[in-house]
């Protein structure tokens, strides 16, 4: 894997204030200032966990620290994380208040490639799945199309996080009625298939419509996935995901993998909050 | 804080549990700072069989109240994968380097320790026991007689000092501790994990791909103290403890329980340096003064 997609994690976790927290309909984007870590490429992630009451001695849930793709890093230093509140660990997370603190470990894992010359990126995210192509966005520039899908207008409002996307949410309440990968068929259509790079990122039966649609139309796709890990490392071995090669540790390899190495990408164990 | 364990000597008494920190791995992650700062006095591999294991299925983790359920399934590359690409890395560790091995028979046991015997990487060997014997379909580390058999079978295969990793799934693990010690081992570890299970919270099938798994972290702290009091009591030889260790404290309550060594797991997954801090902290405790008088401190 080319060093250019793996920025190394300074060693151990880091205690980090968060500075800023708001709201878009159903999720909270954290900002929090990691001055002595380095910048992660697009697609990287850490691993968060509230530096109070998250399983201190004699823990309750959460334990275990949660994976977060970044959402967007500032050349002051800033990480920023996007985050839906649907279990114990992300309910924590969103909790936390400006002044506050979390532990923080990473860059873990490896980001996206640039698209092949020629190709132009097609970014297709779903629900919270969004975070790593906003920082993908912010690096290629606004080339890129932007397709997101959602389930209701809440939920739709994490668009903001990205720049000039289109829409589709499940019912209809804000942009296209129906799925995001419609609206990603539509784009192949309008695109000669030799000339896009799909990137997704998103809920399992998404990304497997995305990859399933690329593989039929040969364009070469770049899923980042979601597999639950507890260390983020590689020491775990908890984290694995089928591929035509085995099982890989999601951490390691990924969590950007190449479509054409999945045979679905539909990964039992996700969402476990 | 140095301490001798089996005639190596360590530069403190914290080491790994076996499975819970791949320094290969880890080196890919943060570079190598992690061998300028490499927390652990000595490193436990993960278990190497035989041939190549690709573990279980997916989902593999499930978190619990002060702790995870694990099912693995011990994925390694078989003794030839391990010789070949890992043990020139682990060579290079800056910290003696024990192997931790398992059979499903006694004799695949025996290769292994065989293939190790005259390694000069490796400095001890630890048998992982916490599986069926699929010739007696007894496992190797619950039943006295058949932990017996076992370390009988492999004593005169090597000089190196043995390891046995005792499993808490066990009627008596002191019973099992001391057949060891009488067959010829050189120390024991424990505890391994506790056998657990989660339900999916829609389909009430088994949570993971092997249905159940081993329980670890804060949740099993207290149940490793009382078999690492009991198996110290009842054996001369050292005793690893481990099993929710996440302070300093908790490491000074696994050695004043009766081990010589403590080995962090589960913690390194929530701080990869958890270890680090581990030892600072147990080394800033003024532990001398917390032993009775009358009783002298061990090497």
């Amino acid at each position: 894997m080319s060093a250019d997609r793996r920025t190394l994690a300074p060693f151990g976790r880091r205690r980090v204030p968060i500075v800023d927290r708001c709201e878009y309909g159903s999720y909270v984007v954290l900002r929090c200032l990691d001055e002595a870590g380095p910048a992660p490429r697009p697609g990287q992630f850490y691993m968060l966990a509230a530096a109070e009451a998250w399983g201190g001695g004699e823990g309750e849930r959460p334990f275990l620290p949660r994976a977060f793709s970044v959402l967007r890093a500032t050349p002051e230093s800033e990480l920023h994380f996007l985050l839906e509140a649907v279990g114990p660990g992300t309910k924590r997370l969103g909790a936390l208040a400006e002044g506050e603190e979390l532990w923080l470990a990473g860059p873990f894992g490896v980001g996206f490639a640039p698209p092949a010359e020629q190709r132009r990126p097609l970014l297709v995210g779903g629900g919270v799945g969004i975070a790593p192509l906003a920082i993908w966005q912010d690096e290629l520039g606004l080339d890129a199309t932007v397709l997101l899908g959602f389930r209701d207008a809440a939920h739709a409002e994490g668009a903001a996080v990205l720049a000039e996307a289109r829409l589709a949410t499940d019912d209809g309440s804000v942009g296209h009625r129906g799925l995001v990968t419609d609206l990603l068929i539509q784009e192949l259509d309008h695109t000669d298939d030799a000339r896009a790079a799909v990137y997704a990122c998103g809920p399992p039966p998404m990304l497997e419509a995305v990859r399933a649609l690329c593989a039929e139309r040969g364009v070469p796709a770049q899923l980042a996935l979601e597999s639950g890990m507890a260390c983020g490392y590689g020491a775990c071995f908890g984290c694995v995901v089928p591929t035509r090669a085995g099982y890989v540790r999601l951490c390691l390899e990924g969590p950007v993998l190449d479509a054409e190495l999945l045979e679905t990408a539909l990964i039992p164990g996700t969402g476990h909050g | 804080m140095s301490v001798r364990f089996c005639g190596i000597e360590l530069a403190h008494p914290i080491i790994n549990g076996s499975g819970t920190f791949d320094a290969i791995a880890a080196r890919r992650a943060f570079g190598d700072t992690l061998l300028d700062e490499f927390p652990f006095a000595a490193f436990v591999s993960k278990t190497v069989t035989v041939e190549p294991r690709q573990g279980n299925p997916p989902p593999r983790l499930w978190e619990v109240a002060g702790g995870l359920i694990n099912s693995i399934g011990l994925p390694n590359k078989g003794l030839d994968g391990y010789l070949a690409q890992d043990l020139p890395e682990l060579a290079r560790l800056p910290v003696p380097l024990i192997v931790n091995v398992m059979g499903f028979t006694r004799e695949e046991v025996a290769r292994l320790v065989a293939a190790f015997a005259e390694r000069e990487e490796v400095a001890a060997l630890e048998l992982n026991v916490s599986c069926p014997n699929v010739e007696t379909g007894l496992i190797m580390g619950a039943d006295p007689r058949e932990t017996a058999a076992l370390v009988t079978r492999v004593r005169p295969l090597t000089t190196k000092p043995i390891v046995v990793k005792l499993t808490p799934n066990a009627t008596d693990p002191a019973a099992v501790a001391a057949a060891a010690e009488a067959s010829g081992a050189d120390a024991v570890s424990l505890i391994n994990t506790l056998r657990g299970m989660a339900l999916h919270p829609r389909t009430r099938e088994p949570w993971l791909g092997g249905r159940t798994g081993g329980v670890s972290g804060a949740a099993v702290r207290s149940i490793a103290l009382a078999q690492v009091s009991a198996v110290a009591n009842r054996v001369a030889i050292p005793v690893v403890g481990m099993g929710g260790v996440q302070s300093g404290g908790d490491a000074a309550d696994v050695l004043d329980a009766g081990a010589t060594l403590v080995a962090v797991g589960t913690e390194s997954f929530r701080d990869p340096a958890a270890a680090c801090r581990i030892s600072r902290e147990l080394e800033s405790l003024d532990r001398g003064q917390a032993r009775p008088p009358d009783e002298t401190p061990k090497q």
